[in-house]
């Protein structure tokens, strides 16, 4: 019985959860348009989300672009096809590792720095001293910030894949000399531009649920110096998840 | 001042580098040479059998690619797959009596239409159809033909032979003139 009743609990906080997100989407959209009437708001966030986090996208991107060269050369020699290296290599980055891992490293990236920057406002009492002037710190505050993750992120997944194509083509084609001709004209031939699509389209999703998910947990922290840990955590874990999760229903959606 | 040029500096080079990155992808991965092109006239032809031939694979002529496999259909009346491609405009001197038949690239290559051109005066133009086709090779059927022409050489050539079942799969190759007699 008890048993019973805190499953009850659960479900009801989880289903309590999912719509107090709901409702924050619905209220960052509605201040969304007036923030991106200040746009200096907004590049500041794209700086702080997008271009600080280019240089752990793109080592990142290079080397699961290498790893992907090696494991995909040592398979594809087993049946002889070497120059099917460009096809699948791209393909693999295109429509899943880039996106996916670009949306991982930017909820530890950007997510997590989001989520502590609005709790330690929540923290210390920055965002009641806003309310209180009459500045709506959703529209100050979290809509930019939004709209800075939504904006970097499509940017940040094209980079990765491709860094990552490069990747690719410096352990086949320079260091296991798979003929370059073979290896690109088979990529040209085999991605398409809906490969290209999927991908993007799959990092502007994955840059709305990280960003909205960061800014959520921020928003709602609790404000002592745990609870902002904790909110910090939940977004890496729940972004990582809902990354994922969100991954298979686009993939089945554009196969 | 200046904290705000750098931030700015910062994120248009940020900007500009992803948008480039999305450029080399457009340009370089993926292959639109004929999606741009224009004009383009459509045929169509009539297939037993297609293989596994899809919307999007070239039809190419020499070698040469001049369009896309439009739409693939069935036809119920005729009980054959209807192929409508797209030939790119500046290709319109394909004959009349040209022949369409399957290809595969490659032994792992997806499958392409290429097009042999005829002999005709007049050529091919928007809604026609190509009539003389030749269908995909389905290698099962192939097998199947290889399989029964042997049989039937094994059971003319050595009925007495009690092997001949055997012979039929594997060592047929040789003339049962080489084979062991005991």
């Amino acid at each position: 019985m008890h048993f019973l009743r805190e499953l009850w609990d659960n479900v009801r906080e989880f289903v309590t959860t999912v719509g107090a997100v709901a409702l924050f989407f619905g209220r960052v959209l509605a201040q969304l348009p007036r923030a991106l009437l200040r746009p200096s708001l907004v590049v500041e966030q794209v700086h702080n989300t997008g271009a600080l986090s280019l240089v752990i996208i793109m080592t990142c991107g290079l080397f699961v672009g290498m790893v992907l060269g090696l494991t995909g050369y040592d398979l594809l020699q087993r049946f002889g096809s070497e120059e099917a290296l460009g096809t699948a290599g791209a393909l693999a980055v295109v429509k899943e590792l880039g996106p996916v891992v670009t949306a991982l490293l930017f909820a530890g990236r950007a997510g997590t720095a989001l989520a502590s920057e609005i709790g330690l406002m929540r923290a210390t009492d920055q965002l009641t001293a806003m309310e209180m002037m009459a500045v709506d710190p959703m529209r100050r505050v979290i809509a930019p910030r939004f709209a800075g993750g939504v904006i970097a992120m499509p940017l940040l997944t094209v980079i990765f894949i491709a860094i990552g194509i490069f990747g690719v083509q410096l352990v086949g084609v320079q260091q296991f000399k798979v003929d370059a001709a073979s290896f690109w004209s088979q990529m040209r031939s085999s991605v398409g531009m809906d490969d290209i699509m999927e991908g993007v389209v799959k990092g502007c999703v994955f840059g709305v649920a990280c960003s909205l998910i960061a800014v959520y947990e921020g928003y709602t922290a609790t404000p002592t110096a745990e609870g902002v840990g904790r909110a910090t955590t939940r977004t890496v874990v729940i972004s990582a998840v809902l990354t994922l999760i969100l991954d298979y229903i686009l993939t089945a959606i554009m196969l | 001042m200046r904290p705000t040029r750098t931030v700015e500096f910062s994120t248009g080079l940020f900007v500009l580098l992803g948008f480039a990155a999305l450029f080399f992808l457009v340009t370089q991965i993926t292959n639109r040479e004929l999606s741009t092109g224009g004009k383009s006239y459509e045929v169509m032809a009539l297939f037993e059998n297609i293989g596994s031939l899809k919307p999007g694979a070239a039809v190419s002529m020499a070698g040469v690619t001049v369009g896309r496999v439009q739409t693939i259909g069935y036809d119920q009346q005729q009980y054959k797959a209807v192929v409508r491609m797209r030939i790119n405009s500046q290709f319109d001197r394909i004959p009349k009596d040209s022949d369409a038949s399957i290809m595969t690239s490659g032994l792992l290559g997806g499958q392409y239409i290429g097009i042999t051109p005829g002999g005709a005066e007049e050529f091919l133009k928007g809604g026609d159809r190509i009539e003389f086709v030749q269908d995909a090779f389905v290698l099962e059927n192939l097998i199947n033909q290889l399989a029964s022409t042997f049989l039937r050489r094994d059971q003319g050539n050595a009925p007495d032979n009690s092997q001949g079942g055997q012979g039929a799969n594997q060592g047929s190759q040789q003339p049962p003139a080489e084979e062991p007699k005991k």
